[in-house]
């Protein structure tokens, strides 16, 4: 293909992406005005504001929560991603697509369902009441409990469709060998399934671990007040508080967390970016 | 050789309605090569996978050892299969292809170090331990399958459709080379095949299998000049076929009635009476072409007009028609002399020996 082809692409990541990612970068260095505007100074006291513990609380919940959800989409994934790669032809295409029919509908909304399910008077107490399980209704929604269920829920699709595509390319027989070569089921899923579609793996835990670290919308809406996550503290600077710079300067820290993370286990995992 | 290492006892599979292994009842025995040869579709595959544990019959028992193998799962079973495909682990070196099967049965490391070497010298692989599975040729990968199933020196080794992979002349050093391992080895091998020379190069023994039925077991030598059956002459390269009655029996010797031709002279192995409708299979390399109409020695000489004549190198092909509804191929070595070539259309004697086609009971 032609190199000139690249030039659309290329104008517009450099007009809307990088652009505003380097204008964000400035904005980081500078400070706010009285009245929420941009003072242009160049200071680090952004940046030095967020060593506060407060901060970093919010940045370690940010990584615990989106590592456990990680976790969760893959221990939950892996054996749907298996069924679906497994089964015939076109059962195939049905489960692929009652994994993506969510995405049809508004994430927004989605999240909202949850609530409803989720809350004192909602499904999820109805049925355990209704069903004698429990006398007095579970407490889970405004919980992290809530804000995991919300996330590995919205994130699950995209651990899915990776390990499917790498399950689906996994040759039968060399499972099957491995089988007659005394193998048990425990050592061909560690020696010869889990090696072979680890591309499969590394790519879905990046698809749900990065989105998952900057969500805002889940914690937002199913967390209580003290589950709030980086995304959240973003939103809250850009948009409550009015303090674009140290917003912009959560946020470069948030994308700095991301890309060292992302470096580091791909090293672990032995792939070259 | 000895005693029956593996028994099927009346096994039955079924796929849905049609049945893969249908009543099938074999015994193979201990240090021998048998080979099941039959077309795509016969069950042949199916009733490797039946031995490697793979599937479970429906019906009647598989032995092996002396065990009965119905609740035994495939990585205990003491069976190791070479894939069609070969099925190498791609991720793992040579040398972790062939050790996998001793690493998961706790082998110690300098047993497998030392067991691995000399897997890999029977299959002329020494050297070639640290490459993966795709540096390697095609001819090298089916190696390395063989070495990775022989070194467990297991009570059987299974083989599907083993050279099936490789071209023409690199599957004919195999055949050589992998009865030759065998016999080094002494393990017994279970190889299924849809080819023929094949089967018949290698085995001690063969099975002709169809529609899930062991229509022959026996040396290449019995099926190949004493085919049990039509499908079995067919099927192991015989195409030439006469049906008709017989008209007498003297002795091994009988006479057969065919519309439109001479009575032909055959030697029979029993089970036939005056009248009963019998076929002749011939094979195409035992006829003899001459101008002549006279028998010169041989019992049967049919008149046949050449229909189609194939310049086949070191061999010509002809195509004989001997009457309205009987059309024979006759091979004729290439020996560079004149009065063996015929042209189209030009009416040729066909002549055998009584002793030479096998009489099939219809």
């Amino acid at each position: 293909m032609p190199d000139w082809l690249l030039a659309p692409t290329l104008l517009w990541m450099g007009v809307f992406f990088f652009a505003p990612l380097f204008l964000m970068l400035i904005i980081s260095f500078a400070s706010r005005g009285t009245y929420g505007g941009i003072e242009w100074t160049l200071s680090f006291a952004n940046y030095r504001a967020l060593a506060d513990t407060l901060y970093l609380q919010i940045y370690f919940r940010s990584l615990v929560f989106a590592t456990i959800t990680t976790a969760l989409c893959l221990l939950l994934g892996f054996p749907l991603a298996y069924h679906i790669a497994r089964a015939p032809a076109r059962w195939q295409g049905v489960w692929l697509i009652l994994v993506m029919i969510p995405f049809w509908t508004n994430f927004l909304v989605r999240t909202y369902a949850w609530i409803f399910i989720l809350r004192t008077e909602g499904l999820l107490n109805t049925v355990v009441m209704g069903l004698g399980l429990r006398q007095d209704p579970i407490e889970i929604l405004y919980t992290d409990a809530a804000v995991l269920i919300g996330l590995v829920y919205g994130y699950l699709p995209f651990m899915v469709l990776p390990l499917y595509a790498a399950i689906e390319r996994l040759d039968v027989s060399v499972v099957e060998a491995a089988w007659d070569l005394y193998a048990s089921g425990w050592s061909v899923f560690w020696r010869v399934v889990l090696p072979l579609v680890k591309p499969g793996v590394i790519a879905g835990c990046l698809l749900v671990f990065i989105p998952s670290l900057g969500a805002f919308i889940t914690p937002d809406l199913l967390g209580g007040a003290r589950s709030m996550m980086v995304g959240n503290l973003i939103q809250h600077e850009y948009l409550v508080i009015r303090d674009w710079p140290f917003g912009s300067a959560v946020a470069f820290v948030l994308m700095g967390m991301v890309m060292l993370g992302v470096v580091g286990y791909l090293k672990l995992s032995g792939r070259k970016m | 050789m000895g005693g029956p290492i593996v028994e099927l006892r009346d096994v039955v599979k079924a796929y849905g309605v049609t049945r893969a292994v249908d009543h099938l009842s074999l015994e193979i025995r201990q240090g021998e090569f048998f080979s099941i040869l039959g077309p795509s579709g016969s069950g042949k595959t199916t009733l490797l996978r039946l031995l490697a544990g793979f599937e479970r019959p429906d019906r009647g028992e598989v032995w092996i050892e002396g065990r009965l193998m119905q609740e035994v799962p495939p990585n205990l079973r003491p069976v190791n299969l070479v894939f069609q495909h070969y099925a190498l682990f791609p991720h793992l070196t040579v040398f972790g292809n062939v050790a996998f099967g001793l690493e998961m049965r706790g082998v110690s490391r300098h047993e497998i170090v030392s067991r691995v070497a000399a897997a890999l010298e029977m299959v002329r692989l020494t050297g070639k331990q640290e490459r993966t599975p795709t540096q390697l040729s095609g001819g090298e990968q089916q190696r390395v399958a063989l070495a990775r199933a022989l070194v467990n020196r297991p009570a059987v080794v299974l083989l599907d459709e083993p050279l099936g992979a490789l071209d023409q002349q690199l599957r004919q050093e195999m055949q050589v080379e992998l009865k030759g391992i065998q016999e080094r080895v002494g393990l017994t091998f279970i190889c299924v095949t849809h080819h023929q020379g094949e089967a018949l190069t290698m085995s001690d023994r063969v099975a002709v299998m169809d529609q899930g039925r062991a229509l022959q077991v026996g040396s290449p030598r019995e099926v190949y000049d004493r085919p049990a059956s039509t499908f079995v002459a067919n099927f192991i390269g015989i195409s030439n076929f006469l049906t008709g009655s017989v008209d007498s029996v003297h002795g091994a010797r009988c006479t057969i009635r065919v519309p439109n031709l001479p009575e032909i002279v055959a030697r029979h192995r029993g089970g036939i009476g005056e009248g009963g409708r019998v076929s002749l299979a011939l094979r195409p390399e035992r006829l003899h072409l001459s101008r002549e109409a006279d028998l010169n020695g041989f019992d049967n000489a049919v008149p046949a007009r050449v229909a189609k004549a194939i310049y086949g190198g070191h061999e010509m092909q002809y195509q004989l028609r001997l009457s309205d509804d009987v059309l024979w191929t006759a091979r004729v070595p290439n020996d560079g002399t004149v009065e063996r070539r015929f042209a189209l259309d030009e009416t040729v004697f066909v002549r055998w020996n009584a002793d030479e086609g096998a009489i099939l009971v219809e």
